[in-house]
Formats: C-alpha cells, structure tokens, sequence
C-alpha cells in the first residue's frame, strides 16, 4: 500500500513588514541583517488572525483539493505549533469543528520548536499506514513572536502548511522517513514566557547544522539515494541563510531547493516553515519528481521525507485553490513599525 | 373603541443631569403631566424604558415608577422595544382608554444613559440590534445606520451634504428649545467636518447620550373638558409595525417597510393623507433615519428626502415641518423617553404653545418613533379638539 | 460572552450552515424554526457556499469594547451566493477601498475575546477576493 500526501494546503497572511522597518526602530543597520539572515520581509498576522484561524484556512485548501476526501473521514488532525492560542484547549479541536471532521476523530495539539508541523506529518503519515484511519490531516502552523528588538524579531513570521494523508488519491507517496533527535538546548521557552530565549551562536553548527545534517545523511543512506535523484529538496528555514548552506554542505543544489526557499520573503514561520516550502513544490512539481524534506525544531529533533510525485497531481495543481506562491508574492500590505506593534500585541494598554 | 385624548404634557430637560437619577427623571416627567392636566388620580400607568437593566442596573420599572409617584397600588407596566419603547407605551396607554378600561392613563418615557461610560451605553444601545447575527461581528448602531446610508447614496445619490442639511436644520429648531440637550446652531460645514463614527456618518450626524424623561395623561376624549381645563388633543392613530430585527435580513436595506406599514395604517386609521400632517416629530437617531423616515412617511418619494431636506422643506416654515423639538440629535435622545417626548412637542404645537419653534396654526400633527434599525416602528396622529 | 451561547452557533459561525425550506426552498441562515416565506416548519441543513457580494458596508471608527484592537475596520452586509445575507466584518481591507457588488469570500477568523484569560470567539469575515 502507498501511502502519502493526497491534498496540500498553504495560508499565508496578507500583512508583511519589512527588515528596514524594524531596524529602524532599534537602530539597527538593516543591510547587515540583510545580509546576516538572508531575509527581506516577513509575513506578520492581523490582530484576527492565529495558529487556529491560518489552519482552518490551510485545512480548507487541502480539501478544496483532495475533493474526493470528505472532512468526516479524517480519522486524526494534528497540529504542529508553538504559539497555540490557548495555552490548555487543543487548537485541533476547533480546527477540526470548522472543517466538519467530528466527532470520529483522533486529535492532539504537538509542540517541538519548529519541527512540530512534520512530527503531525510523520504520525498522520504512520497512522494511516498502520490502517488506523483511512485520512489523516497534519498541519503545521505558527504565529510566533521574536522579541522586541532581538534578531529574531527580524524573521518570526507566521504561515500554516496542511497535509492530508491516505493511501487513496495520493499525489506524493512518502517512500522514506528518518527522524534524530538529541537533547541540545539552542533555543526555548519557559512556561508563562511571551517570548523565546536563544543561545545565540550555540543554534547554529551544534544544533541546526548537526541535526539536519545527520537526519538528512541517515535518510539519503536508508534510502540508498543520493542529491541528485531528486528534482527538489526543502529545509527548515530558520532565516534565507541557514537553509540553502545546509542543503550545499549535504551536496544539493540551488535550483533544487529555490522553489521551496520562502525565507527571503516570508521569514521564518517555525512550525510551517519546511512544511510551506512543500506546497510551494507540490503548487508546480511534475509526475515523477522526487521531494527531499528536512525540518528541524529546537531542542533538537529534524524529521526527514522522500516523497515521489504521482500522476494524480497534476490534476489537483489545476483546481484554482491559492498556491502557496500566489499568497506569498500578491496582495501583500505592508505594515509600518508601529502597527505592526499593535498587531502583534506589543503595546502595554490600560487594563 | 372610544376615542382618547392628551390633556397633559410634561417632558424634563433632556442632557447629562448628573444629580438626577432614573427615578426622579420619571416622576418630575409624570408629577408634570398630572398637574397640567389637572387630574386627581390615575388608573393605571403604562412607562417606557428601553434598558434600565444595563444603564442603571435596575429593572421592574413599572412598580418602581409607581412606589416613587406614590400610585401604588394602581396596575403599572414597563413597556419595551428599544428606542420606540415610549411610543409603544403611549399606544398601550391609548388601548388601555380606548378600550374602555380604564378612563385616566399616565404613559411616560424615561432613560438615564449617562451612569455608564461610553462603552457600556454604546453596548446597551446594542442590544437593540440582532446581538448574536450582527453586534457578535462587531457592527455598532451608527455602524447600521451607515449602511444604511450607503445603501441609500448608492441608490438615489443622496450626499453626505443633504444628510448635514438635516442636522444643522434640527440644531436650528433646538436652539429654540429650552430643554434641548444640544441647543447650539451647528452648519453644514460643521457636520461635515466632524470626525467620522462609521462612514459615512460624522459624530454630528448621530443622536447623543441623553438622561430624560417625558410623561402624557390619557382619558376618554368626551371626558377630556370635564377632566381638565387644558385643551385636549385628539389621538385619531395608534399603529405600530414589525421588520426584522437584522438589517441584513431586510428586502431593501434603504427603506423603513415598518414605518411605511405602520404610517399608511394610522392615514386610514385617521382618515388623513401625508398632505394634511402640518407637523411631525420623526426618529432622527442619525440623519440618514430622518431622510428615510420622512419618506416612509410619504411627505416625499423614495429617494426625495435627501433633497428634500436640503431644501428647506422640512424645516419650520417649511412644506412639512420635521423635528421642530430640535428631534433626538438636537433635543437628545433619552432612548425610552423619546417617543412619549415627540408626542408632548406635538402637542404643545397643536396648543400652540411652542413658543419661537411654533408652527403657525398647526391642528394636526403625527410622531414617528422606531427601534433597533426600524424594526419596531410605532406612528401617532393626533389632531387639536 | 458565556461560551455555551457561542459553542451553539458553531455550525453556523464555522461551518456556515443554513436551513433550506423543504416546502419552499428558502435559504435561512442563520436556520430558523419558521419559514418567513411560507409558513413551513421542516428544514433541511446545508452548509453555504463561502462566496458573496458586498450590499453594503461601513467603516467602524467608534467599536465596541470588546473590538477596540481591531478598530477601525469595514463591516458589510454580505449576499452569499445561496441567498442568505448575513453581517460580517471584512477582514483585510488595509485602506477599505471597498465598493458595492464587492466579491467576497468567507474566511475563518478571530471575531472577538473575553480579555486575556477568557475565550476567544471565532467566526466568519468577509474577505475581498
């Protein structure tokens, strides 16, 4: 039985703000971030918009592609975040209500840094192999917040990236999966925190670097595959830096992984990001094309994929549903500092 | 059904009276009817009140009302329908008379908006709306009314002008009017050069925050010389109507259907036509509500208001003079209170005792009061015996 | 807002279900016990269609408390392509250089919260597509 991706979905926010925008601010030089992240903008979502508003939105993409599935026959929805609105009530319990897939359902919130989204996608994935539920949904999304004035305020950005999996339909098989994890303290935050706390340097080569790397060449080797052999490849993509060296360092190249490459524009959108870059592949992949993804999440796992695209894609690429691309480059609204500071909630106010 | 008439009118001054409570609002309002009326004694009372449960946390205003007037043990009923709460107390009064059960009725109005903040009388006001279809996505009462207003400049190319036309013509009336909230003469200019509440509608487009009350005494025309010397002033309609209480919901969005229904009921009801209506008090809770009530009323075409407005044809001197009071923008808008509040203007314009804002020989005139975004529409003629 | 009063709503605010007449066919969003049309008592459930057009629409610059962070924002009646109207705020609007006839779609969306440690409301805006 293949099993794989049978719908994709991507929801991306309209609002967007510039590097030079929140530079400004701190007193920042902004062709150096720039240049030191790799990255211009990054989407910023609007005061009604959260982990559950872009998922629900993702989730209805899916399915507005995989038109045979019904929203009922979704036997687990997982979603893979760190900024959940609630802190206790599982944000899949309303993305869930909104799609129409309750009550036969199996549903749990997960958080792992950035990598939450592909650990949904990797149990949705064995679950549906295993033959406990016919369809199973997997979203990856995130609203996350950097501090103020701290570099990750530069590239936190928000997106959600939907996956349905099931052995009928598939457009994408997963023929693969390795995952690696260690404990490695490069970035966290304590219960009760608004913002996250990093190790500076420490997130590079110890943590990003040595986890991609080792689930990325564990996977290449179990699967008897090489760079080469595929069409595209996509990385978690923590800013427009660290994404592309990581896949040159593991012998990928540029054009393989440009299409998936969302960072320069979209920033990081932590438990999306390697998710996003996906749909952004399947938005324009060919029958036959093989897909390698690598995600990573602090703390520190990478959950690796090869996927290859079916015959059946092209006729979900040809539905009209947004692509990825679409929301990421049109009807952009770019926010000044001060209203981005307003929408995402950084001004004290009277009680 | 007998016929019934006004033989006494009191309304209070209408603003922010910070030393005046809900109470006494009512019974200076209803102390003031009885004595001009001259009457010994009431019957029953019929009081409207559109939310004294979320303005001054106090519901069970009928009983209230008659402890505080000292009437206990007559019968006494809060009336509500949001802002046409008082005009439905008045048409439960005049049923209570017409109907031959009881011979005196005090019908009175009363609000005191102003012991909340601007956010809680904004919510109360609210509720007035579909609370769960329309206030639950955010939309605010100006906000309804702009659509409205919207819809109507969309349609017949009414501006934003012709809706400040309406509210500098009743500021104009109610600087002739001492109780007015908001006696100063406001311009065009100014109208339209205040800040915006809910496009297109400017603050002063919109009906202010008002504590008031007003009260009336009811009785059987053909007792009213024997029960009082005050000229009597005849009710020949008492109609009311019903529309949806979403805006949404309604089958065009700038036209008040209740009002229409309402008013060509009290025409028959009276045996009158829009022409004779010498002077009417109509709900300008923004200006747009004026334009479209004057054409529900059918003193002009659908879409003729607007213009109308602009060209002086309903202010006092005017085809047909509208809010001589100086109408809920200029006078206030004490929201129970304010239908009982348009039939007393009408009376002592029917008396002829208004004073500098006086209609020259007006014997009949007609109030129109509404709730919500007209939902509730209730309509009065009344006519000098 | 008691959370009860919103979690019955939730077909209709998710999912946007209606109830269609069995005896004449009228869509009732939000679904009603009566048909105003014609008097009928049976329904069936159907969910609309997410595509309409604006009616009409303001800009709220005064909101109520509950909605002072979004402010100022659009608010329009919506024609759904099934027949029902409804009231929606538009979401999106950056300078509300909206226009009647707007097309719009209905997207999933924050509506409102209790505070910082109540529920959050969720329901549909109107976006201009």
């Amino acid at each position: 039985m293949k099993v794989g991706i049978v719908g994709w979905g991507a929801s991306l926010p309209r609002h967007r703000i510039k590097v030079e925008e929140i530079a400004k601010v701190w007193g920042a030089d902004a062709p150096s971030y720039k240049k030191g992240l790799g990255l211009r903008e990054k989407s910023v979502p609007a005061p009604d918009q959260d982990v559950i508003t872009l998922s629900v939105e993702a989730a209805r993409n899916a399915l507005a592609r995989a038109s045979q599935v019904s929203a009922a026959e979704l036997g687990c929805i997982y979603i893979g975040s760190e900024s959940h609105p609630y802190a206790v009530k599982p944000s899949g319990c309303t993305v869930g209500e909104a799609i129409g897939a309750f009550p036969a359902c199996h549903v749990a919130d997960m958080e792992f840094a950035c990598k939450a989204g592909s650990e949904g996608m990797f149990v949705a994935h064995g679950l549906v192999k295993a033959g406990l539920v016919k369809y199973g949904l997997a979203i990856g999304a995130d609203t996350s917040q950097g501090a103020p004035g701290d570099a990750l305020e530069y590239s936190a950005a928000a997106g959600a990236a939907a996956y349905i999996m099931g052995s009928e339909g598939v457009v994408a098989t997963i023929d693969d999966t390795f995952s690696f994890t260690t404990d490695t303290p490069d970035f966290w935050r304590r219960e009760y925190q608004h913002y996250p706390q990093h190790a500076g340097r420490f997130t590079g080569e110890p943590a990003y670097f040595r986890t991609v790397t080792g689930a990325s060449t564990a996977l290449l080797e179990k699967a008897g595959m090489k760079p080469k052999d595929f069409a595209y490849a996509v990385f978690h993509q923590p800013n427009g830096k660290f994404p592309m060296r990581v896949g040159k360092m593991l012998g990928f190249t540029k054009e393989q992984m440009e299409i998936g490459w969302l960072a320069p524009r979209l920033g990081n959108t932590y438990s999306g990001a390697s998710p996003l870059g996906l749909t952004a592949i399947l938005d324009v992949a060919k029958p036959g094309d093989k897909i390698f993804m690598c995600s990573y999440g602090s703390g520190a796992g990478s959950d690796a994929f090869v996927y290859t695209v079916t015959d059946k894609i092209t006729a979900l690429q040809q539905k009209g549903v947004p692509t990825t691309a679409d929301q990421l480059d049109k009807n952009q609204i770019y926010l000044q500092y001060g209203e981005y500071a307003k929408f995402r909630r950084k001004i004290l106010k009277a009680e | 059904m007998r016929d019934v008439a006004i033989i006494g009118a009191k309304v209070t001054a209408c603003g922010e009276l910070w030393n005046r409570s809900l109470r006494d609002l009512f019974v200076e309002a209803a102390l003031g009817a009885i004595k001009d009326a001259g009457v010994d004694h009431i019957d029953s009372m019929y009081v409207g009140c559109m939310s004294g449960g979320l303005f001054v946390g106090q519901e069970h205003i009928g009983a209230l009302m008659a402890d505080y007037l000292g009437q206990c043990p007559v019968p006494a009923m809060r009336v509500e329908s949001a802002c046409a709460s008082g005009g439905m107390a008045l048409r439960a009064g005049w049923l209570h008379v017409a109907s031959g059960l009881n011979d005196v009725v005090l019908v009175g109005g009363v609000e005191k908006m102003t012991d909340v903040g601007g956010d809680e009388a904004t919510y109360a006001l609210a509720t007035a709306a579909d609370q769960e279809w329309e206030g639950f996505n955010g939309v605010t009462f100006p906000g309804l009314y702009a659509m409205m207003a919207v819809a109507h400049m969309d349609r017949y190319k009414t501006t934003s002008k012709q809706l400040a036309s309406v509210a500098a013509k009743n500021h104009d009336n109610g600087s002739k009017n001492p109780n007015a909230q908001f006696p100063m003469k406001v311009s065009v200019e100014d109208v339209l050069s205040s800040v915006l509440v809910a496009d297109p509608l400017h603050i002063l487009d919109c009906s202010p925050i008002t504590d008031g009350a007003a009260a009336l005494i009811l009785v059987p025309a053909d007792m009213a010389k024997k029960l009082s010397k005050r000229p009597g002033i005849k009710i020949l309609a008492s109609t009311a109507a019903t529309d949806t209480l979403a805006l949404h919901s309604r089958k065009d969005l700038c036209a008040l259907e209740a009002v229409a229904k309402a008013a060509a009921g009290a025409y028959q009801q009276a045996n009158k036509k829009p022409s004779d209506v010498q002077v009417c008090e109509v709900h300008d809770c923004f200006t747009i509500a004026e334009i479209m009530a004057t054409e529900a009323l059918g003193f002009f075409e659908k879409g003729k208001g607007g213009p109308a407005a602009e060209s002086g044809a309903t202010a006092i001197g005017g085809k047909i003079p509208v809010n001589t009071s100086g109408g809920l923008k200029s006078k206030g808008h004490p929201v129970g209170a304010s239908g009982v509040s348009q039939a007393v203007e009408i009376v002592e314009q029917l008396r002829g005792e208004a004073g500098a804002r006086q209609v020259k020989g007006a014997k009949l005139g007609m109030t129109q009061n509404m709730g919500g975004t007209g939902a509730s529409a209730v309509v009065h003629i009344l006519e000098a015996m | 807002m008691p959370t009860a009063r919103t979690w019955r709503e939730y077909p209709q605010r998710y999912r946007y279900e209606a109830g269609v007449c069995k005896g004449c066919g009228k869509w009732h969003f939000p679904p009603r016990r009566v048909c105003d049309a014609c008097k009928g008592e049976t329904f069936e459930t159907k969910a609309m269609r997410r595509t309409g057009k604006i009616l009409t629409y303001t800009v709220i610059r005064v909101p109520p408390a509950p909605f002072k962070d979004q402010a100022p924002y659009a608010v329009a009646v919506v024609e759904m392509d099934d027949g029902p109207r409804l009231t929606a705020m538009v979401a999106d609007t950056g300078t509300f250089e909206l226009k009647l006839g707007q097309k719009v779609r209905l997207e999933f969306r924050r509506i409102s919260e209790d505070g910082d440690r109540g529920p959050i409301n969720y329901g549909y805006k109107a976006v201009p597509v």
